[in-house]
């Protein structure tokens, strides 16, 4: 199946921490990639990510968690997803994971983990594996 | 003028955009200033230091950050650390306090604790702070957003314990222009945000002299992006929007600059660093004699933390990380800081084991105690290569402050995110030069290993904490004289809405145990929430 509209991306900071070079840096490479990337900026409800999710008729999630709350915000944002019916957006979770919490994000659905020191080309590598 | 002798060599550009020489001549130092600029120690224009005996009197202060959990643990953790020699506290608060929310609020679920610790009320305070000598260790809060109200905590809690407020010494970061480029725990507008700055600074002038109440961070707004000489420049403009705020409400310069100090990052090339410092201290005080005709030689001391340097570990082979915190303390010795903070090799990852956290406070103490670093004043003062640095980086600071003063200063510049975009792209640059190897970081696109997750013992997060703190926030509400709360609550309504000075008014506030996230509602009814501009 080819692609009739560019890959459309949500980007978002949950939580209510402030540190977002990461986050900025990887919304510039994948606008680099071509993707199309919506930024919602710092501080937002995992209610206010999912319902931007539907409304912007996104094809990918990505959330950049660094203060350690990925568990509890990734829960919360599972529930919300499925209650919208958006199990099929490709969700992706970067920032400060340690990789023994991989295997609970990835059975709360999260498609995609990377963690601080992932190059950028991986991310743009990983959705164009997904969403080609 | 090509040099011929050296074409053969690549040319080296520092990350401010200087090209460096591979060698420095007297002439350097003479073509780039003027003689009187390095001067003495102690003395104007204070290039070499802001004391005439710097560390021969007094190291600086080692302070490094610290608080997780309830205050209960972060009492311990402080205690721990005094017990091993450090000289002064940076508190660590979490970020439902940093943000203004109370511990049970919605918002705030997951993040009770986790980053720092947890404050609801002056109860809080009482219990960090519970038998540590505030006349012999200085505590310093990193608070922003929330800042009044931390201060004033501090404050009632000292005055309960019967500390003289007029005498406390102490520091709080308050720098919220910063927080919207760097850091992000902003709450409302920008205009608004400079005037509960404005508060703070007219009332400690009053009524705590020796409170230095701000705390003007370079520091973030380079891990966010900036290089050395925009770190200097956007600070000194973020300070000066602070001080020309404090001149316009009707206070003269020498009633409050001196107490204003700074907060600079230590990452980095080494002399360009220290150059950096040295170019910054000497620009600074001349603003302040040239700009603001200050008399008084304590208004043009640039104080300041030289500390953290986060942004220069790595979270690849993290132990390279003790080395590169021992460099970096080297640069703040050689910089001649007043007080430095290490980040801890392990900070990449996690809250700072015990460990860990000694490990960096030892890397000081070696400094001190082995390696001659407070044997004499300014040791790099009279190198060829590091005064002409300093030369070329003071003037590239000061080009760069007025760049910006001609594009509408530094506060329109924040309100409209442009220095936020500015920033961002440098860090995005960086990164990219960064994966094509062009800049080299050994571990991560040099001299890598296959490495498994390396060992590191993680900081646990204890949700029964969380509970505890919830439990102990409502049982103040309960305890508390809640007609006494309301009235006090009331007035710091009235005063933020009636643009006077709410500092009186959250004291007492705080004095009958009323809530961070109570006083902050107040302030958000009075002055609205801030609204991020979303700009690349």
């Amino acid at each position: 199946m080819t692609r009739t509209r560019p890959v459309r991306v949500l980007f978002a900071k949950p939580g209510l921490d402030g540190h977002d070079v990461g986050a900025k840096i990887v919304v510039r490479a994948l606008r680099e990639a071509g993707f199309e990337v919506i930024y919602t900026g710092l501080r937002k409800t995992p209610e206010q990510i999912v319902a931007s999710a539907r409304d912007e008729d996104v094809d990918v999630i990505g959330l950049s968690i660094l203060s350690g709350s990925h568990l509890p915000i990734c829960r919360r944002v599972r529930d919300l997803l499925t209650e919208a019916g958006l199990q099929d957006v490709l969700w992706l979770v970067g920032g400060n994971i340690p990789s023994k919490d991989n295997a609970e994000l990835e059975n709360l659905g999260v498609d995609g983990v990377f963690s601080v020191g992932t190059p950028t080309q991986a991310i743009v590598d990983f959705i164009h594996g997904k969403c080609s | 003028m090509k040099d011929r002798q050296n074409a053969d060599l690549d040319p080296v550009i520092n990350e401010s955009g200087i090209e460096i020489k591979p060698l420095y001549t007297p002439d350097d130092v003479e073509r780039t200033g003027r003689p009187d600029d390095i001067g003495t120690p102690g003395e104007y224009p204070f290039t070499r230091g802001i004391h005439r005996q710097m560390y021969r009197k007094r190291p600086w202060t080692m302070r490094q950050y610290a608080g997780f959990g309830q205050p209960e643990e972060t009492n311990q953790r402080f205690q721990y650390l005094i017990a091993n020699g450090q000289t002064g506290l940076n508190v660590a608060f979490d970020l439902p306090t940093q943000v203004g929310l109370d511990s049970d609020d919605p918002a705030a679920e997951g993040e009770v604790g986790r980053v720092g610790m947890a404050v609801d009320t002056l109860k809080d305070f009482e219990i960090a702070f519970d038998a540590i000598d505030l006349d012999k260790i200085t505590v310093s809060l990193t608070i922003n957003g929330a800042a009044v109200t931390l201060i004033a905590m501090y404050f009632a809690m000292a005055e309960k314990r019967g500390y003289d407020i007029r005498k406390l010494r102490g520091t709080a970061q308050n720098d919220i222009l910063k927080e919207f480029i760097g850091r992000g725990t902003w709450i409302f507008p920008v205009e608004p945000s400079i005037k509960l700055v404005g508060d703070t600074i007219l009332y400690c002038a009053e009524n705590a002299p020796l409170y230095s109440p701000v705390s003007v961070c370079g520091y973030h707004i380079r891990e966010s992006g900036a290089n050395p000489v925009q770190e200097m420049a956007y600070a000194f403009c973020i300070a000066k929007a602070y001080i020309d705020h404090v001149l316009a409400r009707g206070l003269a310069i020498d009633e409050f600059a001196s107490r204003l100090s700074f907060n600079f990052d230590i990452h980095g090339n080494l002399f360009e660093q220290v150059a950096k410092f040295r170019a910054g201290r000497r620009l600074w005080a001349k603003i302040l004699k040239e700009q603001y005709g200050t008399q008084n030689p304590r208004s043009m001391w640039l104080r300041m933390i030289a500390g953290g340097g986060g942004g220069g570990l790595t979270i690849e082979q993290p132990e390279n990380n003790i080395v590169r915190g021992a460099y970096y303390a080297l640069i703040s010795a050689l910089s001649g800081t007043q007080t430095m903070a290490l980040c801890s090799f392990d900070e990449a990852y996690t809250i700072p084991s015990e460990q860990a956290a000694r490990t960096s406070l030892r890397t000081m103490q070696i400094l001190i105690e082995e390696m001659g670093l407070c044997d004499t004043v300014d040791p790099l003062a009279g190198s060829y290569y590091v005064e002409t640095l300093t030369n070329q980086m003071e003037q590239r600071i000061r080009a760069t402050m007025d760049e910006l003063d001609v594009a509408g200063g530094i506060v329109r510049a924040v309100a409209e995110g442009r220095i936020q975009s500015e920033v961002s792209a440098q860090a995005y640059e960086r990164l990219k030069k960064l994966e094509r190897g062009e800049i080299r970081k050994v571990g991560v696109n040099c001299y890598r290993i296959d490495e498994e997750e390396p060992q590191v013992e993680f900081h646990p997060f204890r949700e029964e904490a969380c509970t505890r703190q919830v439990g102990r926030l409502n049982d103040v509400r309960r305890r508390r004289d809640n007609a006494a709360v309301d009235a006090a609550l009331r007035r710091v309504l009235d005063d933020a809405k009636a643009a006077r000075n709410v500092m009186p008014a959250v004291i007492s506030a705080v004095k009958a145990y009323a809530t961070v996230g109570e006083i902050t509602q107040r302030f958000v009814e009075a002055y609205g929430r801030y609204q991020e501009p979303i700009r690349f």
